[in-house]
């Protein structure tokens, strides 16, 4: 394993830590699809965001990202409680909207540039990240991509550790936490906002496609496995880790995308946990039978 | 010293302009057993939505012992319907009771050993200390509504306003809360209680106000008990309505309450 393999799996953990405990929020609130939609309607954020800054510059994809990922909650909400439109339907119309609008301003102002164009905003690609090297003072300090990432990362886990019990209130019975004055709208959007940096921080790396997988299946696997909370997160977490390097080493293998080899097996482990937990269904109804 | 518990002035709800509560006024007093009594989808849950402020309202006001609700927060503790959640969230027992202590503006702290011991405390009080530990998907009908009343327990309220809290619960649990709301009114404390069905545990009830989109009647229990108030909020629903004449007529009603027996 050389330094380039070290430098992807690094990305590749990174990204996936942070999907995964994201993710399990987005499980829990049963908001999966809004994660969806805002990986998908952050686009015209970050072509904006490029255009301003003629470069991938963090702080305006960031600013851009978190603008348009909680636009588009506040879209959908006003579609669906204030329009009285079904709430798929508000997802629906919202995010493919934003999502057009952004191709359309790649087309037409980017012409050419090999950054950003429409597939690697779909799929990403974590295969190339490591050609792009920040040294420093002749010292390697990492690819831009995990250095993008890597500020996401520690927010994310700032915000899941000190913000825990908001999280979790919020996602039990947001009504009860209402009623004691607990300001539901502060961390339903500051939560929205995180898990829009997060998608768009992972796009060149991922895609706006696939992240959808890291920020649903590992929890998902965990939901299935345990019985609290903190369990959940950290199980999501090592169900990713687990994904991440099995994925890896299995797309050199194959030689094909490592982000769709890595939500490939995630799928697969899911699907391995499913059949465990029926067995273990079935053997405990065989021994009460017996 | 405030006087009332609950007052509610010119309040009108709407969902999708429909009105669902229409022009209600009345004042409730303290320290004692109120019941909220209509049929179903006669807006109960609504008017203690409103009172605690989680919905818009078309028109009026409510008011927790005289004043604004943000004022006095802390001195209310409410009990929304049991299927008001996911009960396969991953918690235990313990760890829903305890949010019953997680506070506006000190989300970011630790909770302390008060706050925790609260929580036990309020386990033993419903009698589900042997299953603190349990995930809450793996608890009867009964039991989740004993975590419910628990997590409300911990706030140490005046006032505790729940929304039907005898659905679908056991025996056991039945008797475990109606024991409860007693000790906490012999403690100076109000209870409010939403309930659709006059024939089960209505003895109980001090108070009651008769809701049916409109405000029916309201006051104490021996006063508003008349064929006539239950006609006007159950009307039409005729096997209903025949029962609870049988109820009166048994007058196996509030006549147990103290007070009223050597009338
Ligand atoms: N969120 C909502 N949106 C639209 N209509 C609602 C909503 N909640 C309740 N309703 C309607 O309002 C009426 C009163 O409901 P509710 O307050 O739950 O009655 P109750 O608790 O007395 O059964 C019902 O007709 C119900 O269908
Ligand atoms: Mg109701």
């Amino acid at each position: 394993m050389g330094i380039n393999d070290l430098l992807t799996l690094i990305t590749a953990l990174l990204i996936a830590w942070s999907c995964s405990l994201l993710g399990c929020f987005l499980v829990l609130r049963k908001a999966v699809m809004v994660g969806d939609a805002i990986s998908h309607s952050v686009l015209p954020g970050i072509v904006i965001a490029y255009l301003v800054s003629s470069n991938f510059n963090s702080v305006f994809m960031l600013i851009g990202a978190a603008f348009f990922g909680v636009f588009t909650t506040v879209i959908i909400d006003f579609f669906h409680k204030k329009l009285k439109l079904q709430e798929d339907a508000s997802i629906g119309i919202t995010f493919t909207w934003l999502f057009a609008l952004g191709v359309i301003l790649i087309a037409l102002f980017t012409d050419g540039n090999a950054d950003l164009d429409q597939d690697c905003v779909l799929f990403g690609e974590l295969g190339t990240t490591f050609l792009d090297k920040v040294i420093y003072n002749g010292r390697l300090f990492g690819t831009r991509s995990m250095l993008m990432i890597l500020p996401v990362f520690i927010l994310v886990v700032l915000f899941v550790v000190v913000g825990f019990k908001g999280l979790q209130i919020l996602s039990f019975h947001e009504e009860f936490a209402k009623s004691k004055g607990i300001n539901v709208n502060f961390w339903h959007y500051s939560f929205m906002a995180l898990v829009s940096i997060t998608t768009v921080m992972s796009f060149e790396s991922v895609g706006a496609v696939l992240v959808v997988g890291l920020l649903v299946i590992p929890p998902a696997t965990s939901y299935l496995l345990v019985e609290r909370l903190i369990p959940m997160l950290w199980l999501s977490c090592l169900v990713s880790t687990i994904s991440s390097l099995l994925g890896y080493f299995a797309s050199i293998y194959f030689d094909v995308s490592i982000s769709s080899m890595i939500v490939v097996t995630s799928g697969a482990i899911f699907i391995l946990v499913i059949i465990y937990t029926k067995l273990k269904i079935a053997f405990r109804k065989k021994i009460v039978n017996l | 010293m405030s006087q009332n518990s609950i007052e509610v002035h010119n309040l009108s709800v709407a969902y999708n302009r429909i009105p669902v509560l229409w022009d209600i006024d009345f004042e409730l007093p303290k320290g004692q057993i109120i019941g909220i009594v209509g049929p179903n989808g006669s807006g109960k849950s609504t008017l203690l939505k409103a009172i605690m402020g989680l919905i818009p309202l078309s028109s009026g006001f409510a008011k927790i012992f005289d004043k604004e609700l943000d004022l006095v927060r802390e001195r209310v503790a409410y009990v929304p319907q049991r299927e008001s959640v996911d009960w396969d969230f991953p918690a235990t027992v313990e760890d829903v009771v305890r949010m019953g202590r997680y506070k506006k503006g000190k989300l970011f702290n630790r909770l302390s050993s008060i706050d925790k011991h609260l929580a036990s405390e309020a386990i033993e009080k419903v009698k589900l200390t042997p299953y603190k530990d349990r995930q809450i998907s793996q608890l009867s009908g009964g039991q989740q509504q004993r975590v419910f009343l628990a997590r409300a327990l911990t706030q140490g309220a005046d006032m505790y306003v729940m929304d039907e809290p005898f659905v679908g619960v056991d025996v056991a649990t039945e008797k475990t809360i109606l024991e409860l709301l007693i000790s906490m009114k012999n403690e100076g404390k109000t209870v409010v209680i939403v309930h659709h069905d006059l024939q089960t545990v209505s003895d109980s009830f001090d108070y009651l106000v008769l809701l049916n989109t409109r405000l029916i009647a309201h006051g104490p229990t021996k006063e508003i008990l008349t064929e006539e108030n239950l006609q006007a909020t159950y009307g039409g629903q005729l096997n209903l309505l025949s029962k609870i004449r049988n109820i009166i007529k048994n007058k196996d009603f509030p006549m147990r309450e103290k007070g009223f027996e050597d009338k």
